[in-house]
């Protein structure tokens, strides 16, 4: 064997278990979801043969829209609320003396390793109709005896932020936990305002790790499904809930896989606009703040 | 120089909304009503009956024999992955890293969907090997990440100066090289070991009658009644997530 020949070979035999793995379990399965949107369903639950474009048609009718509308604004509010409460945490975190910031670390870090359905079913507790919190509500006159806390989508909205909060705070925490914090005197210095060191320094100093919290906390957010199915009552399904429904309950495999495609488009998009972002942005931005700390 | 309060009392706020409704959870789990309602005394006797669960203790051993398997499997299958990305520049890599990098960023709902009309376009019975199967597709890549990211900061003037000094290659890979990476491959074996115990989403589609993890366990008992039980349960899930978060982080702490 030749010596290239034999490296291409190695190459192979290395790369072969995970390329060969993924291919199988990963995107052929991604395949077939996109082919079955373009197939008919039949009346048994099964697929019909020959194409059509009947199942993406169907998708503008009643209450998908709405349904589509509802994962996004939900997502995007989810999002923003997460990155609004996680810069200034992160910053609090990584400024903080070496003993409170492990402490603090490790607080932010046990709900991060909490399984997920025990901190929705946690809010399911709080919030229940009898419980300790509506009870006090009601005590301080603050919300009617027959209020429902649950239910809704506004509760919804708060447990996707209670859910991937920790996802968002600690991206931030490790980029600011790197960033020179002598360029926001340097800042301060020469006259800028704590807002606006904060807006023109800090905030492009850290930006991947603002990014990397958007990822975290969107990607997820748009594929919610336990969450809504949880706490949310039938006016807060998401996309998620219906890819279920369709998939186990009515056995319409076609509209589950139109559904699951338009999700996965979803994600791919903002996917893309940060990536192009990332390949843009970072080797400027610290490049110049080391010029204006020289 | 005087520093804005504003992101302390954030911070404070935040923590006092993560742990608020773990606390609840768990004074409600000593609470004698059946509901998790009012407050009618202290009882231990949700955790007696907890302990008592047989199908609870099945579904633990599930869950532990899936994340075993997947851990051991993703660990070999991700460390390669990550040496071949690191290892060679070429276009077969480029389209690797792709296939590497896209599970992470799906949606898991997809994955469990389209591995789902696969199996069962395969004729593939549904059970504990199916939830194997699937389990092992995201951990490989997560250790992959993880092993990818200790290898590029890995030195491989180390390598050289072994094989000048006469080690063989394979000597030099095994004796200087391994135990550097180790770290890393075991961080990724713990990544996948908790993504693994703790997947609800891919499991709840792969998953066929008898092969009930402790997450889908968990959702069932949430959806159909026994929540008091369920509290009992997150208390005991919650210590020892405490305790195995503490232990890694003194562990990690010590060796550095």
């Amino acid at each position: 064997m030749t010596t290239v020949a034999k490296k291409k070979w190695h190459e192979w035999l290395i790369t072969g278990p995970s390329f060969i793995w993924l291919l199988i379990f990963f995107i052929i399965p991604t395949m077939i979801v996109f082919a079955i949107t373009f197939k008919p369903s039949t009346p048994f639950g099964g697929i019909g043969d020959g194409w059509t474009l009947n199942t993406l048609f169907s998708l503008r009718n009643p209450n998908y829209p709405a349904i589509i509308w509802r994962t996004v604004w939900l997502s995007v509010v989810s999002t923003a609320i997460c990155l609004l409460l996680a810069v200034p945490c992160g910053y609090c975190i990584a400024r903080a003396p070496k003993r409170s910031r492990d402490i603090l670390l490790l607080l932010v870090i046990i709900p991060f390793w909490t399984n997920f359905l025990i901190r929705i079913f946690a809010w399911k507790v709080l919030l229940h109709p009898e419980g300790m919190l509506k009870q006090a509500l009601v005590f301080l006159h603050l919300c009617s005896p027959d209020a429902t806390l649950l239910y809704n989508p506004v509760t919804v909205l708060l447990v996707i932020i209670y859910t991937y909060l920790p996802f968002a705070i600690l991206p931030v925490y490790a980029a600011a936990e790197k960033f020179d914090y002598s360029l926001i005197e340097a800042a301060r210095d020469l006259g800028a305002s704590h807002f606006r060191a904060f807006r023109r320094i800090f905030l492009p100093g850290i930006s991947r790790g603002v990014w990397t919290a958007v990822l975290m906390v969107f990607i997820p957010a748009l594929g919610s499904y336990v969450i809504p199915d949880i706490v949310g009552g039938p006016g807060s399904e998401m996309i998620g809930n219906k890819i279920a429904q369709r998939t186990f309950v009515d056995r319409n495999l076609p509209h589950a896989s139109a559904l699951a495609a338009l999700l996965t488009l979803a994600v791919m998009v903002p996917l893309m606009i940060t990536l192009v972002h990332h390949y843009r942005q970072p080797p400027v931005a610290p490049k110049k703040g080391k010029e204006a700390a020289q | 120089m005087k520093r804005s309060r504003v992101p302390f009392y954030t911070t404070l706020a935040v923590l006092v909304f993560f742990y608020l409704p773990l606390i609840i959870l768990s004074v409600n789990s000593f609470n004698d009503s059946r509901y998790g309602g009012p407050w009618n005394g202290f009882t231990v006797r949700w955790y007696v009956r907890l302990f008592q669960d047989r199908q609870i203790w099945h579904a633990l051993q599930n869950t532990l024999v899936i994340a075993v398997g997947a851990t051991v499997v993703s660990m070999v299958v991700g460390t390669m992955a990550a040496f071949a990305l690191n290892r060679y520049r070429s276009r077969l890599q480029m389209t690797h890293y792709g296939m590497i990098y896209a599970p992470l960023i799906v949606p898991d709902i997809l994955m469990g969907m389209s591995l789902l009309l696969f199996f069962v376009a395969l004729n593939v019975k549904l059970g504990l090997f199916t939830i194997f199967l699937a389990h092992v597709t995201f951990c490989v890549s997560y250790v992959a990440m993880v092993v990818l990211s200790r290898l590029q900061d890995f030195d491989f003037s180390l390598m050289e100066a072994a094989q000048d000094l006469g080690a063989s290659h394979w000597t030099a890979f095994r004796r200087v090289m391994l135990p550097l990476i180790m770290p890393g491959i075991a961080a990724g074996g713990l990544l996948a070991f908790t993504l693994s115990l703790d997947d609800f989403v891919v499991t709840f589609f792969v998953a066929g009658p008898g092969s009930t993890t402790l997450p889908i366990h968990i959702y069932s008992m949430m959806k159909h009644g026994a929540p008091a039980v369920i509290n009992a349960l997150s208390v005991i899930l919650l210590l020892v997530t405490f305790v195995l978060v503490s232990a890694s982080r003194t562990i990690r702490e010590k060796l550095s």
